[in-house]
């Protein structure tokens, strides 16, 4: 392990919670339907991440808690199982009902696994009831995802078949990519979780090869591993170096030669190194400092320092799982300074201090920074654009190069006029 | 339980963030999670604002809860004391918050601090965000004003002239999130400034708890928004005897009678009573022969009730169109916009539910939509025309350009934004005579933005759904010819009232003569 230094804070934090997670989780499912279980708050944050993406009516919604469910518990459980029934009879197309946790229905200890499990007795065989906790007292943005896997992975049957399971959201046209290259690598079973249809989940058993295309799912990583699951070790497919490291990772598990890989992917990487260089230009010798938010910092500081050579000020992440995370640490410069958790005022003023060219953060931040003058890249658009693998090197070093070249555009006088 | 998909409002604690961060040297320490750092996001992206809101979370988690919460509320509170220095502090909790009551308005209370506190309970399973932001605003007044009640004298709205100065007036209202307030503002007080009275205050927008302090030096106050404003105003009433406006200055007459409202209540001569009629270009380009064509036109208006009442009313009463919805999701205005919609002849729709609103306004099939961003979805997925006339709001509601709803300005701009999403008149006009041309695409809509055969698929798509004949009834050859010629944002209607016709009076075949006797019946 490279000599990283390790920090953690405490502190008020400017982090979404696990809610916001079924922005993209119910894109990816488009037979489920979220449910969150909690306040007006739960409501208005899920529609204000998701900005005003409501074009029809959306597959997810808020139980809103109200003074009188608050009253007693079983009241809870009566008016859950009303609001539920309304749902099924309004959108019968819904396969998978999950049952989101959110503060308030954990503070009062609202047990959704009961409630599901009575659900499940009486929808059987029409809907699927899942409950997972997304509140922000325990989770932070992606980690709602985790949660939502880790629900599943129960439904799963067990199958001993040879197979590579990719593990964690990915934008559709990129698993299609994943797909094609690894049957061109010789491994022809091939299944995604989450998978396009919530029903159609994949079998798992002890010859199912785990390759993780997200950082965030520590919880559901422990469960595949119980359930026999090989997790094959590998950074993340972010950029060239973290892409190829991936396959190669995968080929080994799949006693698949090293020299075939680099045969497939060569063309991939030269053409993405060729597109990567514009971006290279505007980045290189610029100084970033990464907020703490989605979990993909640690990997997206490995690939703007290694590929676009950026330096590194700072790299914050909400949660550090040091055993995921291994590989991606090896792989960042000596002295690296990660910090785990937040005091965002304490933060802030290291950003200030610090002078960075860039800094990735949450919308809440990012145009008070700019009106500061500091270039900022909001952080949510890195999972919400497809960004992984080698053809994507050069659009996710794109997010990066935009603001800055923008700042360019705008500082500068190009224009000779009379 | 409420089953909620989308919400017109957030939580109550996002009105008290509103008002903290409308104002200066105020700091606001939330208890709440960490997830509810999101509603700075409403502040510095719809907003566009360069700073953040000045609030601390305090971020329990729920490793904290089996501990002592209480103390990482004191924490955190010293902790934004010290590094802000408010010259008054908001405590306060959001719905979680509220479930492990630690009082975080008496913890800080007990600190010692020298500054005024203001502890906020805003009760987070029952209230909502306009509520929150109003409460807010009160129990600030009331905390940095109430120490003066029994000192002063009730203020008499006429001593500017004993005082041998101009009256003064405070502006109350203008928040942080609310619609098109910062122009408002401007607006109003260039109106007050012509008719020679000075603006004390205007607050929450820009002011500071000292400017709080010195509301009473005016002698009456405007309440612009009566959804943040009206309980500070009755309280400032009450205890102070000062006066408030009742007029909502949106559209000529309203500002008219506002500019009344605001003379009689100071006993100020009002001396250009002619001059106000010519200030605003839109009794003129109402009246000027192209707008002949709004006469009539079906309007739809949804939104928080200040809004809704007076876009109801220059709809009505400016424009000539005819008002065929109106609603709010405002519960604390549904008293008065019920009122309106009687005086309309129309049955006021009181809801939260957007869906709901979506119904009836495809029943109402009107030509033009007045509502927040949802009716503007909403609009556009039926293919008609809308103008975005109250909060909820988006991005591109907040435009650089000067343009306030209230006022002489803000009835140019109401004219321009409600007109320009329809044909205009001579348009119309040529549209209707070719538009069995050839190179005529069904749906046309000139200058507008949305795309004719998307709004027809859309339509179309409609009219399978909702509206197949109702049984029994066949339309002829000759009738369906006749409809389709029918312009497309009333062809619905036609063929409802149509078949309506043809029931009652027991055709079984609807033909182009059916139709046009049902036209002669309904008008």
């Amino acid at each position: 392990m490279s000599k990283v230094e390790f920090n953690k804070e405490t502190g008020p934090r400017e982090v979404f919670c696990g809610l916001t997670s079924i922005v993209w989780l119910h894109r990816r499912m488009p037979d489920a339907f979220f449910l969150v279980v909690g306040s007006r708050t739960c409501a208005h944050l899920i529609q204000s991440a998701a900005g005003v993406m409501i074009f029809a009516e959306p597959r997810f919604g808020t139980a809103i808690l109200e003074e009188k469910d608050l009253a007693g518990l079983a009241d809870a459980h009566e008016e859950l199982d009303r609001v539920v029934n309304d749902l099924i009879a309004r959108r019968p197309e819904i396969k998978t009902l999950f049952l989101v946790g959110s503060c308030p229905s954990e503070v009062i200890k609202l047990d959704l696994a009961t409630v599901a499990e009575k659900l499940n007795k009486r929808f059987l065989g029409q809907v699927r009831f899942v409950n997972y906790s997304g509140s922000g007292i325990e989770t932070t943005f992606t980690q709602g995802e985790d949660g939502a896997l880790k629900a599943l992975i129960p439904l799963m049957e067990s199958s001993n078949e040879e197979k590579l399971l990719l593990v964690g959201t990915l934008a559709n046209n990129v698993e299609d990519r994943f797909k094609k290259i690894f049957r061109n690598l010789g491994i022809s079973n091939i299944e995604s979780f989450p998978p396009r249809q919530s029903t159609e989940l994949p079998k798992i058993g002890k010859n199912t090869k785990v390759l993780l295309t997200q950082p965030y799912l520590s919880d559901t990583v422990r469960d595949l591993k119980h359930r026999g699951c090989e997790i094959i070790s590998a950074p993340f497919p972010l950029g060239i170096e973290g892409s190829t490291k991936w396959f190669l990772a995968a080929a080994k598990a799949f006693k698949i030669s090293e020299l075939k890989v680099h045969e497939i992917i060569s063309p991939l990487i030269n053409r993405a190194k060729i597109a990567l260089d514009s971006h290279k230009e505007i980045l290189k010798g610029k100084r970033l400092f990464l907020l703490p938010e989605s979990q993909l910092e640690i990997s997206l500081a490995r690939f703007l320092h290694n590929e676009c050579e950026m330096d590194l000020i700072e790299v914050g992440t909400p949660y550090l799982n040091k055993d995921l995370m291994k590989e991606e640490i090896n792989l960042l410069p000596d002295n690296t300074k990660i910090v785990e958790g937040q005091h965002i005022e304490k933060q802030l003023d290291r950003v200030r201090e610090s002078n960075p060219d860039l800094v990735v953060c949450g919308m809440g931040l990012a145009n008070p920074l700019e009106a500061e003058g500091i270039s900022t890249k909001w952080s949510i658009e890195m999972v919400f654009s497809p960004i992984h693998g080698i053809d994507q090197a050069a659009d996710l070093a794109g997010l990066f190069s935009k603001p800055l070249k923008r700042n360019q555009i705008l500082t500068s006088k190009t224009l000779v006029t009379h | 339980m409420e089953l909620t998909l989308w919400t017109y409002e957030g939580p109550p604690h996002v009105g008290a963030m509103r008002i903290a961060s409308s104002m200066k040297d105020i700091h606001y320490v939330l208890h709440a999670p960490q997830g509810d750092t999101y509603a700075d996001l409403l502040f510095t992206m719809i907003e566009r604002r360069g700073q953040r809101p000045p609030v601390t979370y305090t971020t329990f988690q729920a490793r904290d809860l089996g501990g002592d919460t209480a103390e990482l509320v004191k924490k955190n509170i010293k902790e934004a004391v010290e590094r802000f220095k408010p010259k008054t502090l908001l405590v306060g909790e959001s719905c979680t918050a509220e479930l492990i009551q630690d009082q975080p308005g008496a913890l800080a209370k007990g600190m010692g601090f020298d500054m005024p506190i203001v502890n906020l309970e805003l009760p987070a399973y029952s209230k909502k965000e306009n509520w929150g932001a109003s409460e807010t605003f009160y129990q600030l007044t009331r905390t940095l004003l109430k120490e003066k009640v029994s000192s002063s004298d009730k203020i008499n709205p006429f001593r500017w002239r004993e005082l041998g100065r101009r009256p003064k007036v405070n502006i109350l209202g203008p928040s942080l999130l609310g619609f098109r307030c910062r122009d408002d503002v401007i607006e109003i007080q260039r109106i007050l400034s012509e008719q020679g009275i000075d603006t004390n205050v205007v607050a929450p927008l820009g002011a500071s708890p000292d400017d709080i302090e010195r509301l009473i030096d005016a002698e009456i106050n405007i309440c612009l928004y009566q959804e943040i404003a009206e309980a500070s105003c009755e309280w400032l009433k009450r205890n102070f005897g000062m006066e408030y406006t009742n007029t909502i200055p949106i559209g000529i007459k309203n500002t008219i009678e506002f500019i009344n409202e605001v003379h009689e209540k100071l006993d100020l001569p009002l001396t250009n009573k002619e001059e106000l009629e010519n200030k605003s270009k839109l009794p003129w380009y109402s009246k000027s022969v192209d707008s002949n064509y709004l006469t009539g036109k079906r309007v739809f208006i949804f939104g928080d009730g200040t809004h809704a009442i007076a876009a109801a009313k220059i709809a009505k009463e400016e424009l000539g169109f005819e008002v065929v919805g109106l609603g709010t999701y405002s519960r604390e205005m549904a008293r008065q916009v019920r009122a309106t919609a009687k005086e309309l002849n129309v049955e006021a729709l009181i809801t939260n539910n957007y869906l709901e609103v979506e119904d009836a306004m495809k029943k109402a099939a009107p030509e033009l939509v007045l509502g927040t961003q949802m009716e503007r979805h909403s609009a556009k997925r039926l293919g008609i025309p809308c103008s975005v006339i109250s909060t909820p709001m988006h991005v591109q509601d907040v435009p650089a350009r000067y343009s306030p709803q209230m006022g002489w300005e803000g009835a140019n701009v109401i004219f321009d934004d409600w007109v320009h999403p329809l044909m205009m008149g001579l348009e119309e006009h040529l549209i209707d005579m070719f538009k069995h041309d050839f190179e005529f695409v069904d749906g046309h809509q000139s200058h507008l933005g949305h795309s004719a055969s998307n709004t027809k698929d859309i339509l179309n798509s409609y009219e399978k759904k909702e509206n197949n004949p109702k049984e029994g009834i066949i339309w002829t050859e000759s009738g369906r010819a006749e409809l389709t010629k029918v312009p497309f944002f009333v062809r619905g209607k036609v063929k409802t009232n149509t078949e309506k016709y043809a029931i009652l009076r027991g055709i079984p075949e609807i033909s182009d003569e059916t139709l046009y006797d049902a036209k002669a019946y309904f008008s």
